[in-house]
């Protein structure tokens, strides 16, 4: 049983801080990348505008300066290719980081990751390693329309050879972003664009947990609240409002999708016996399918419900602001689907 | 030439051609299934070009790689043990023909979407770039895959960068079965490199002394820190593209005109008449070849089939549910 299935949080995104600075999670992020870059000469950051511009979401800032243009290198806008190049790179001894500026641009580089970088451990007999990181910031963020504003964890939890990992906090973000650079096989950071200028505790010298391991971010009886990314922020959101009202609910921040810790959800619900994946994805097909599968399979007995689902809308991202609220789950969302069955 | 070189080139086409034409017969019969790409025709392009390299230069190659695997060194039984989908295979049997791999040999790949070599290239360039390494990357591909978008972009950025690369474009005329005035509004693929500002020339595909001289010259070229270079070499395959294609959409006069320009025995021809071997000689390396031939089917037919689905190479497949399995 993992030591970090629950509580140890002190690290955590809205969880009381322990006496360790407060940073941002791009802050997280940049210091993560000084520490690899400077750790490691194999290490090298590629992405446009990640160089000379420092990176869309600053993540990059500074790096430029200090470690020079082999390893730290602005991209012509060519994103199946210098994610190919890092593959090939990763294959002779390279550890690169490329940088996606967003998600959605991640599918022109879908080759390189899932026809490229997940299989060329397995189908080489194992001869070949690929320590490739991709990071990409996506999700919806704030009116970027239908073309800028999506959640595409499905399309890569369904890659042998991948790993899928969705840090939501500074401490997460940078350590998992460490802990993928020391890994040899591709591992893809999803981070969202809403999170970047959360503030929440950082320690660099804390002790990591397993890269996959789940956290419990709030602990609570009666309902298990499954999240990851920034609907974890809503699901602590909807918990509040529904401890108002009685209601404990247990928050867990998967942070990984691929694997997932079924571990730690297993625990929660064997105490309290409901759950809800929220996800900012659309329902069809989504992580939350995947999840709720599983549980339903693995938990059946300790179930008194199904494992419920609250989603992003299967439409496409609309562009007003009023829709694209409408468009992903929000905490009064959360709260009343959990009600509904608290009810049952 | 020299007199070893000359029976080098001999040796590798007689032994490239035999090992093809066995791979089919060995289809036919079951042993190897899948897609297999074959090469027969296409020789002097690897045969001249890779034995150009050093053995520090690494080469990146496509799903029609056997013969720049075995030219580059790779033992005959573990290709075709790899056709056979066996453990002593150089992918252990988990690659197949599309997927060759030999780590040692700077062999990386065998890739079977068109396009993908042009960025694997360019990141081992980089890579050896970065780090102030004297070898080069030797790439191949079909005329087809430059009307990829990889071969755009990567051309861009290994001039931009300067990356150590020297690309070697097969063209065979055909894109399956689409000839290559039908599928490229420039067909001189060495044209179309201008816009990038890399060196180009067109070389003989038929004549292995003019790849090899083509391609020492490139090899120097980029060592001497010139930037990339693309070498068109003109050949033609004999065969369908692969098993399962009649190749019906050309004439058996058109094959016919190549054929009478077969690299190996125009290199024959052409190295017994300069003296540099003998007909005994050729009939002795030919022999040679097909000895080897025979055991690297031997050794692929004893070699047991891999049995774990997970082999222990998989990304923790077991673990996707936090280690419950
Ligand atoms: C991206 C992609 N599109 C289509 C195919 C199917 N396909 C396989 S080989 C081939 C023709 C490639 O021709 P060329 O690059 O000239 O190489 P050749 O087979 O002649 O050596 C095609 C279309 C593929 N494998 N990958």
């Amino acid at each position: 049983m993992s030591q970090w299935k629950k509580g140890n949080d002190q690290a955590g995104l809205l969880a009381p801080a322990r006496p360790a600075e407060r940073l941002q999670v791009w802050e997280a992020l940049n210091i993560a990348h000084d520490r690899v870059l400077a750790e490691d000469d194999a290490v090298f950051v590629m992405g446009e505008d990640v160089g000379l511009f420092g990176g869309s979401y600053r993540v990059t800032q500074g790096l430029y300066a200090k470690y020079g243009a082999w390893r730290v290198r602005d991209t012509p806008i060519s994103e199946n290719s210098f994610t190919g190049l890092g593959v090939g790179a990763a294959l002779v001894g390279g550890r690169p980081v490329i940088e996606l500026m967003t998600v959605n641009f991640a599918l022109l580089a879908m080759d390189a990751i899932i026809n490229m970088a997940a299989k060329m451990r397995y189908m080489s007999g194992g001869a070949l390693r690929v320590p490739l990181v991709v990071r990409t910031p996506g999700g919806v963020a704030r009116q970027l329309a239908a073309q800028h504003s999506q959640r595409l964890e499905h399309l890569f939890m369904n890659v042998p050879g991948l790993r899928v990992a969705t840090p939501a906090t500074p401490q997460d973000a940078y350590w998992q972003l460490r802990q993928a650079v020391r890994d040899d096989d591709p591992i893809l950071l999803l981070e969202h664009e809403l999170l970047y200028f959360r503030e929440g505790a950082f320690d660099p010298e804390a002790e990591a947990p397993p890269m996959h391991a789940a956290r419990v971010r709030r602990e609570g009886g009666h309902f298990t609240l499954i999240a990851y990314s920034r609907m974890v922020e809503v699901a602590l959101e909807a918990a509040e409002e529904l401890a108002a009202e009685g209601i404990e609910a247990e928050v867990i921040d998967l942070r990984s999708l691929r694997p997932i810790d079924l571990v730690t959800l297993q625990d929660s619900v064997t105490k309290t016996h409901r759950a809800l994946v929220v996800e900012e994805d659309c329902r069809f097909g989504g992580a939350g399918a995947e999840i709720a599968a599983a549980l339903n399979e693995r938990s059946f007995f300790e179930l008194e419900a199904p494992v419920a689902r609250v989603a992003g809308a299967d439409v496409p991202t609309p562009y007003n602001g009023a829709l694209e609220a409408a468009s992903i789950p929000r905490p009064g969302d959360v709260a009343e689907a959990v009600r509904e069955w608290m009810v049952g | 030439m020299r007199r070893d070189l000359a029976r080098q080139f001999l040796y590798d086409m007689l032994l490239a051609r035999r090992f093809e034409l066995r791979a089919a017969e060995e289809y036919a019969q079951g042993n190897i299934a899948g897609f297999l790409h074959l090469y027969p025709g296409e020789e002097a392009v690897a045969v001249g070009s890779l034995r150009a390299a050093d053995p520090g230069d690494y080469v990146v190659s496509t799903y029609r790689e056997h013969v720049h695997a075995l030219v580059r060194g790779t033992p005959l039984g573990s290709v075709m043990a790899e056709l056979f989908g066996r453990t002593g295979g150089c992918s252990g049997g988990y690659g197949g023909s599309m997927h060759l791999f030999d780590v040692e040999r700077r062999f990386l790949g065998g890739y079977a979407i068109v396009g993908e070599t042009f960025p694997v290239a360019a990141g081992v360039g980089y890579w050896l770039a970065m780090n102030g390494e004297p070898d080069v990357v030797l790439c191949y591909f079909g005329d087809g895959a430059v009307n990829q978008g990889t071969f755009h972009e990567t051309l861009n950025m290994v001039a931009l960068w300067d990356l150590p690369v020297v690309f070697l474009c097969e063209n065979n005329h055909y894109q399956i079965g689409t000839e290559v005035h039908r599928h490229s509004a420039v067909s001189h693929v060495h044209r179309r490199t201008g816009g990038y500002g890399i060196e180009a020339h067109w070389v003989d595909g038929m004549d292995v002394r003019a790849v090899h001289e083509a391609t020492r010259d490139a090899l120097r070229h980029v060592r001497e820190g010139n930037g990339p270079v693309l070498l068109e070499c003109e050949t033609y395959r004999y065969r369908g593209h692969s098993m399962a294609d009649p190749a019906a959409y050309r004439s058996a006069l058109e094959v016919n005109e190549l054929r009478a320009r077969d690299p190996l025995l125009t290199f024959r021809e052409w190295a017994e008449g300069e003296g540099w071997v003998s007909a005994t000689e050729s009939a002795e390396l030919d022999q040679a070849a097909e000895r080897a031939v025979e055991e690297a089917v031997a050794f692929a037919a004893e070699s047991p089939p891999p049995r774990d689905l997970h082999a222990g190479v998989h990304v923790r497949p077991l673990d996707l549910y936090g280690g419950r399995p």
